[in-house]
């Protein structure tokens, strides 16, 4: 499914994801965690395609194909999701048809037909409903005023509605209180497939507690150091990250 | 240039006198066209691009009116406003519907002829230190006077169409509203290449509301100066926007002054400009009352070579107590080529009073472009997104349902012609 092998990137002038490799499996939660530095956020980015980090050197692909070469939009119509750490704010640009605009330019790109309007409500509503979602949220412009658990249901309810292939959720639970983070894990627990992969980018234990990882990762200094199953996040929580930076 | 050149002195002279005339001609031929070291025309050089020899064009003749209907044809209806038509700068009966419901039309002449003429064509002296509003009030023709009494209402569409004929388009249109009344304007300016110099007065009396929208969809190369100039009585209303997708030279500016308390004043636009386009808002408020309240929103989308320019000023007079003022431009390039100049101005002389101002001018913020892209739109259809929803913020003030309607769908057509 995913597969990055001895990636560096970085800004200019400086390195920041160092030589990283790492395979998710179709099927697989796998979870990513780190003291804050180590290069979690800027690997999300890179992977989802952002302009302004750089790739210098290693590869990624997904299902076989390389994305790095792909402008980010072809990496979403391929099936890559990103659900943001800090969801941006956009004024003048309406939720639904922002949503609307999304699901049907990677439904285009995949040769499908475009939704019906009555077919596209109805998925809205229902994946409003399982996340809890205001229906008021989506008549404002997206992500403007929300408060940071709705930004963060609104990730999931994206995520929800576009069906990735492979999600990366980065820092998913910072900034939800502990009803919203039970929301977006079960919004995240019920998109669990064989045939979809999440990278789970998280500081702490806690939304591990809630979506439970098949893997364990522990990166510092931008690659991965220790890898185990989920019994290694509870260590982490126990002894912290010195251990395993220290030995990296 | 001290004295206007000949053929301009020629065409005034051959116009009936008229103390408005009169005294507009003498204040054109102080300078003549305005150049950049005129401070209110710094950023905008007519004296460039003005035709000193084009002399106002006469009534048109068969072939100008058979380019007319063609013009109007491809118009739009703007629910039931009655449409009046002016070519080249004549209102032009045949071509109109009836006189508009609610409204008494009085043809050009016969009201300037009128004692009253001077306060309704020129009122309460706006704008008069102003060379271009001095040209268009010593050459002015062929518009009309539109009247709602009190307590009535009316709708009307005025279609500005200038068919190339060898000269410049000066007309005057004005409307006196009567206690109470109420009216919805759109102008719309079309058709070939030309010199326009429109300007629409309007006189509220107290209780008055008028709204006004102007469509600019001029040939490349037109060089429009567009003036409102707008004078309200107490709790009177007066809301102005203009629209501009061309590639032409505009100059828009209002001159609004609020005369009795609590009257209220909402001017705004949206400039989409490519090519070489050159579009300019410069506007004075003046609040000469107490409670009086402005709200001005412009936004311009400023790609290719293009030139957006925004000049607000708000004039709070001594005396003019509990003014609420508030004055925002915002504009997005597009590209290394374009260029936007912003000069928001208080001038405040009274002291409790709540004004504020704000301009930015800025490209398209990369954050949120990569984040609709992250989800699958491809950049062009992010970039339409983002553009529409910064221009209809500005095309909310638009509260006249028809005119709002034309406007999406002249920002949409504008939008599908950048991405194809």
């Amino acid at each position: 499914m995913l597969e990055i092998k001895n990636l560096v990137a970085g800004i200019p002038g400086r390195t920041i994801v160092d030589g990283l490799s790492l395979t998710v499996k179709p099927g697989e939660v796998a979870a990513i965690m780190g003291p804050n530095g180590s290069g979690k956020s800027t690997l999300s980015y890179v992977l989802a395609g952002r302009g302004d980090y750089e790739v210098t050197s290693g590869e990624a692909t997904l299902d076989g194909d390389d994305i790095l070469g792909l402008d980010p939009e072809e990496r979403a119509a391929k099936g890559l999701f990103l659900a943001f750490q800090y969801p941006v704010e956009i004024p003048g640009v309406a939720t639904m048809t922002f949503l609307k605009a999304a699901m049907n330019a990677q439904r285009k790109t995949r040769g499908e037909p475009e939704l019906s309007a009555p077919d596209f409500l109805r998925r809205v509503r229902e994946a409003a409903k399982s996340l809890s979602v205001d229906p008021e949220m989506l008549k404002r412009p997206l992500n403007v005023g929300f408060s940071g658990g709705e930004k963060k249901r609104m990730e999931i309810l994206q995520m929800a509605l576009l069906e990735p292939r492979c999600a990366i959720l980065d820092e998913t639970d910072s900034g939800l209180d502990i009803d919203a983070l039970r929301v977006v894990s079960a919004g995240v627990n019920a998109l669990r497939g064989k045939d979809r992969a999440f990278l789970v980018i998280t500081h702490y234990q806690r939304l591990l507690d809630h979506v439970r990882p098949d893997t364990v990762h522990v990166m510092s200094k931008g690659r991965i150091v220790t890898s185990g199953g989920p019994e290694l996040a509870l260590e982490l929580e126990k002894n912290g990250y010195r251990d395993h930076v220290d030995a990296a | 240039m001290s004295t206007p050149p000949e053929a301009l002195a020629a065409a005034f002279a051959r116009l009936p006198a008229h103390p408005v005339r009169t005294a507009g001609f003498a204040r054109f031929a102080q300078t003549g066209a305005p150049d950049r070291r005129v401070e209110a025309w710094h950023y905008s050089d007519l004296a460039a691009v003005f035709d000193a020899q084009a002399a106002p064009v006469g009534a048109p003749g068969p072939a100008a009116l058979d380019r007319a209907l063609a013009l109007l044809a491809a118009l739009p209806r703007f629910a039931d406003a009655a449409r009046l038509v002016l070519v080249d700068g004549h209102f032009v009966a045949s071509l109109s519907d009836a006189a508009p419901a609610g409204a008494t039309l009085t043809p050009f002449d016969d009201a300037l002829a009128r004692t009253d003429a001077a306060g309704l064509f020129a009122p309460d002296g706006l704008g008069v230190g102003d060379a271009m509003v001095g040209y268009n009030s010593a050459f002015m023709q062929g518009g009309f006077l539109a009247e709602v009494a009190a307590g009535g209402t009316a709708t009307i569409h005025v279609a500005h169409l200038a068919t190339g004929a060898a000269g410049a388009c000066v007309s005057r249109l004005a409307f006196r509203l009567g206690d109470g009344a109420g009216l919805d304007l759109v102008e719309t300016f079309d058709g070939d290449r030309t010199q326009r110099h429109a300007a629409s007065a309007f006189a509220l009396e107290p209780r008055a509301r008028a709204s006004r929208v102007a469509f600019h969809a001029e040939a490349e190369g037109t060089v429009c100066v567009e003036t409102v100039l707008a004078d309200l009585a107490a709790d009177s209303e007066f809301a102005d926007f203009g629209f501009v997708a061309d590639r032409a030279f505009t100059r828009r500016q209002p001159f609004v002054r609020q005369r009795g308390p609590r009257a209220k004043i909402a001017l705004g636009g949206l400039s989409l400009l490519g090519g070489r386009a050159h579009a300019d808002a410069t506007l004075v408020v003046e609040h000469d009352s107490t409670h009086g309240e402005s709200r001005e929103f412009f936004r311009h989308v400023v790609a290719d070579e293009a030139t957006g320019v925004y000049q607000g000023k708000v004039i709070v007079k001594p005396g003019a107590q509990k003014t609420d003022g508030s004055m925002k431009s915002n504009a997005v390039l597009l590209s290394d080529g374009a260029s936007m100049e912003n000069k928001p101005e208080l001038e405040i002389f009274a002291d409790d009073v709540v004004c504020g101002h704000g301009a930015t001018c800025g490209a398209l913020d990369e954050a949120e472009l990569f984040y609709l892209r992250a989800r699958g739109i491809p950049r062009a259809v992010a970039e339409a997104l983002m553009l529409e929803g910064f221009a209809a913020e500005a095309l909310d003030r638009i509260a006249f349902a028809p005119a709002r309607g034309e406007a999406d769908r002249r920002l949409a057509a504008w939008l599908a012609a950048r991405a194809a």
